[in-house]
């Protein structure tokens, strides 16, 4: 018997034939690595429209950025983009947004679990308004916050007791861009704590975990991706931000002026090259920007498609 | 009734969860959140309506007839009536090609799309003005043919596309992946033209999305104020859209008619966040039923 | 509508989904296109649809040729694995579909159009859900409608993509026997993919295995599960236990005992050959003594008597490992085994398959 190896009975082996139908790699392959054609019809017509009119909206104008500084040699240009008031307002235009974005990541962070987790009348309704930074005019928000937190405004009646001074002062600048900022925070930590598995959070309290050594242990490194991203994207729109921030700012030279004011400044004075060198100093961080919340975000359902 | 207020399963559960925190630590998380959006989002939604309203009704309404100020609202409606088709019809085509085909190069598109999100808005405006303005690449050769783009409505129509041309795709271009083909495969295979499968059968499934789509391409469009304020000029009754006549106004310490002009831009914001939150709960709705029991669900939130 | 493929082959990128395949259906028939995941069934369906082209080859249907005929000009009825009904129309509108997108000069008058609905969602036993909207019906509902709405414009072609898949396995059973006596009255010719082999055995007048984008093997369910002929579709298709065995010369010493009748599926070669015999679980029978010197001295490890018949598993005395045996519960009580009890192995038909070195 010894010429007779028996390797036995390998139902095993069709178990893997069995995949469960909607992981029929027909369909995958199919849907991710083939550039076929399809029976839907307007493939050409929609593309070549899509392209046409992003050419002629977007990509043409902001081409011509760049090639206007090319005018310039690379002397005039760090000249102007190092400018001590450039430099100053650099400062606070970034300063003030990260400040506020980190602001905006704490609260916002509470915001989103509160209205994840809890019940309270108006829920509904603050759940909806959370956007309105988003959806109002920046300049209706600009007036507001300057009219609220004048130091005869609603709010700022209160501070003046102490000293505090928000209107037309730095202080106000980070108000605004902490205001336009909000949105941008919540609703990307919302999604992510909707879809957390309670059962995940039920099993670290079975094993004896605290509801803070849950929190930490199990909850935050859930967040954290998401959290980034809001930060990131929160900071992003407020490097560009303009009209909420020139009525509250005070826009004092080297102290309150922030770098797309200043473009506008040199536009004013038809200083077509410094502001177009001061532009393309603001596009290369926004495109930077832009290129870290995508990491980000790709980071981000990466660990949430895994689980 | 009872499920009214329900948008999914998982609200009720975190309700009657045991792994939640104690009462204290719930209101006082409760309590800093309201806190904070106090501060920075009732007291200033308040405060629009009490500047505008403070000297009273009558001169509420006048500031609002004012010639000027009728003619800001004209300027404004123009601008969105001609950049929100434009935008949305780019939105859905856009969308249809990302949506529905794999093609090289896709996600340049899709970043391309989103590149005006990224870009300061005085930035938006600025590219137009080295484009059109009377230094610009185009700007000696408009002069000669007397066409003016700049300072006036064409350029401001432009700078505002520029600043929404991502709103419509990007509420469509998920939710029409997330659809797959399948369902228009399904009409070709049954006979329907492309124009009926694109009437029959994704129109109505984008729908809602492509309404909160338009009407948040319109909130932007209508209240955009840096992209414009480079390329209008400031011109009285001519080229101020609401927001930059806000700005005259507020600058001439003229706050009753700056707040009534910006009362109207506000309504429009809560409006856009209402139309959001109604196109939230239609396009959320469970849509597998397999006991009879949410069946029930179903039927209540119809 | 007969149905020729001839030598169509479809690359996705460098992955060959369908590697020069050809198949023959009768008008009339049901044919079962079976395989695993990625075999490629599903590609060659949507060929026949007409949602996909062949990168070569040439598909003729009802004798004329219909490679390049778009998909709305081929009458077929397509029922997607995920049915495809369309969320935002009743399962009326939807079955009606087909019929109201037509060409006005074909078109059926609106009291014509929902007669025929009504017949349809008869036919598939849904009248009562005729105003309901497809998040309303259970899965088998769903799959009834997509069928109706595909049979609303009398196609001569139904083609069917994993029609059953989504469904738990008794609503399955259900729907596989209506399916069958669906098409017995209706005549059309249908292909149906799937990755069950149950299902195509049950289901169709004949079956397609598929394996990487090659046919494997076309026959009656029958031929393909009693002369499978190759070791995959032996193997896809129901249990089977394997023994990898060295042929000697000499036949009165083979790898396994002979059949009773000598009879060989496949030609056992010469000394330096492999090969591979597949048993089913049925096809082998237990004996308390040994009957012949080539007989497996096995071990009874499990015994699970719970249903028709009687599940064995064995652990083989030379070896570590596991054999499994399908004996009638007659049987089972006559050898009145016992886990731990030495048994003989002997098989009553097998299928021998060479193993061909590189």
């Amino acid at each position: 018997m010894d010429h007779l190896t028996i390797i036995g009975w390998s139902r095993a082996e069709f178990i893997g034939y069995r995949c469960h139908p909607q992981l029929d790699t027909d369909k995958n392959l199919m849907n991710f690595i083939l550039k076929q054609p399809s029976v839907l019809p307007g493939f050409a017509l929609t593309l070549g429209f899509a392209l046409f009119y992003l050419s002629v909206i977007v990509l043409i104008p902001l081409s011509g950025l760049f090639v206007k500084t090319s005018t310039l040699s690379w002397e005039q240009f760090w000249n102007i983009v190092t400018n001590s008031r450039a430099v100053a307002s650099y400062q606070l235009t970034f300063g003030a947004s990260l400040v506020g974005s980190l602001i905006n990541g704490l609260f916002g962070s509470i915001i989103a679990w509160v209205l994840v987790r809890y019940r309270f009348p108006g829920r509904s309704i603050v759940d909806a308004l959370v956007d309105l930074p988003f959806a109002l005019p920046t300049a209706v928000a600009g007036i507001t916050l300057a009219a609220i937190y004048a130091s005869n405004g609603w709010i700022g009646r209160y501070l003046e007791p102490f000293g505090i001074k928000v209107a037309f002062t730095p202080l106000g600048v980070l108000v605004a861009l902490t205001f336009i900022g909000l949105p941008f925070v919540v609703r990307s930590v919302q999604p992510v704590l909707q879809d957390l598995d309670k059962e995940v959070e039920e099993a670290a309290t079975t094993l004896g975990a605290n509801r803070w050594q849950t929190f930490r242990a199990v909850i935050v490194p859930e967040l954290w991706p998401a959290l980034l991203t809001g930060i990131a994207m929160a900071f992003a729109r407020a490097v560009g931000e303009y009209g909420s921030v020139i009525f509250i700012a005070g826009n004092m030279p080297l102290k309150s002026e922030i770098t797309p004011l200043l473009i506008m400044t040199k536009l004013e004075q038809y200083d077509y090259a410094g502001a177009t060198a001061l532009g393309v100093v603001m596009l290369v961080a926004s495109f930077a920007l832009a290129l870290a919340i995508n990491l980000l975000q790709w980071w981000s359902n990466a660990r949430r498609s895994n689980q | 009734m009872k499920s009214l207020s329900i948008t999914s399963t998982k609200d009720l559960l975190w309700k009657d969860s045991l792994t939640t925190e104690s009462p204290l630590i719930r209101r006082l998380l409760i309590g800093t959140a309201l806190l904070y959006l106090t501060f920075f989002l009732f007291i200033p939604l308040a405060a629009v309506f009490a500047e505008a309203l403070k000297d009273g009704i009558v001169a509420y309404v006048e500031s609002l007839l004012n010639e000027d100020a009728l003619a800001s609202i004209r300027l404004t409606l123009l601008v969105a009536a001609v950049a929100v088709p434009l935008n949305a019809l780019f939105g859905v085509a856009a969308a249809w090609a990302i949506a529905k085909f794999d093609f090289v190069g896709k996600q340049i598109l899709i970043t391309l799309i989103d590149m005006p999100l990224a870009v300061s808005p005085v930035i938006s405006g600025l590219i137009y003005v080295l484009l059109f303005g009377l230094q610009g690449w185009f700007g000696p050769w408009l002069a000669d043919h007397d066409i003016k783009i700049m300072f006036a409505l064409p350029g401001i129509v432009l700078a505002t596309i520029f600043v929404t041309v991502p709103f419509v795709a990007r509420e469509l271009i998920p939710l029409m992946q997330s659809q797959g083909r399948e369902e228009e495969e399904a009409a070709i295979t049954l006979g329907a033209s492309g124009w009926q499968m694109f009437v029959h059968i994704t129109l109505p499934n984008i729908k809602w999305s492509l309404l909160y789509g338009v009407i948040l391409c319109n909130a932007r469009a209508m209240g955009e104020f840096g992209a414009v304020s480079v390329v209008s000029g400031h011109i009285r009754g001519l080229t101020n859209t609401m927001p930059l006549h806000v700005e005259i106004l507020y600058n001439e310490y003229n706050a009753v008619s700056a707040f009534a002009v910006a009362s109207l831009l506000t309504l429009l914001a809560v409006v856009t966040l209402a139309v959001k939150a109604i196109v939230e709960r239609k396009t959320h709705f469970p849509t597998i039923v397999a006991d009879p029991m949410s069946e029930v669900q179903t039927g209540s939130i119809r | 509508m007969s149905i020729q493929v001839d030598h169509v082959t479809k690359r996705f990128g460098a992955f060959v989904v369908l590697n020069d395949v050809s198949l023959h259906v009768q008008e009339g028939e049901l044919v079962a296109l079976l395989g695993p995941s990625g075999c490629g069934k599903t590609t060659l369906l949507r060929i026949l649809a007409g949602l996909e082209k062949p990168d070569r080859g040439r598909i003729f249907l009802h004798g004329t040729e219909a490679t390049n005929r778009r998909v709305t000009e081929r009458r077929v009825g397509f029922v997607f694995q995920h049915y495809a009904l369309f969320r935002h129309m009743t399962v009326a509108e939807n079955v009606a579909f087909g019929l109201t997108v037509q060409p006005r000069s074909l078109r059926p008058s609106p009291a014509r159009i929902q007669e025929r609905v009504r017949e349809l969602l008869t036919l598939v036993q849904l009248q009562a859900m005729a105003g309901r909207y497809p998040s309303q019906l259970s899965g088998g509902q769903r799959q009834r409608v997509a069928l109706a709405r595909a049979l609303a414009v009398e196609p001569k072609l139904l083609l069917l993509d994993e029609p059953f898949g989504a469904l738990d396995a008794k609503v399955r059973k259900e729907l596989r026997r209506w399916l069958r006596r669906l098409h017995d009255e209706l005549h059309i010719t249908g292909i149906l993919v799937t990755h069950d082999q149950e299902e195509a055995l049950e289901v169709a007048d004949r079956v397609v295995v598929m394996h990487q984008g090659n046919v494997e093997q076309i026959g009656t369910p029958d031929e393909v599960y009693e002369h499978p002929a190759s070791p995959f579709v032996c193997q896809f298709l129901g249990d089977v236990n394997v023994f990898h065995g060295r042929a000697v010369q000499e036949r009165n010493f083979p790898a396994l005992p002979p059949l009773p009748d000598g009879e060989l599926v496949a030609p056992v070669g010469t000394v330096d050959e492999r090969e591979i015999t597949f048993v089913r679980p049925h096809d082998l029978d237990l004996n308390r003594n040994r009957m012949n010197p080539a007989q497996v001295e096995a071990i009874v490890r499990y015994v699970l008597t719970a249903g028709s018949r009687v599940r064995i598993e064995l652990i083989a005395q030379n070896s570590t490992q596991a054999i499994e045996v399908e004996l009638t519960k007659e049987r089972y009580r006559e050898l009145n085994l016992r886990e731990g009890e030495v048994v003989f192995v002997h098989p009553r038909r097998r299928q021998v398959f060479k193993i061909l070195r590189s």
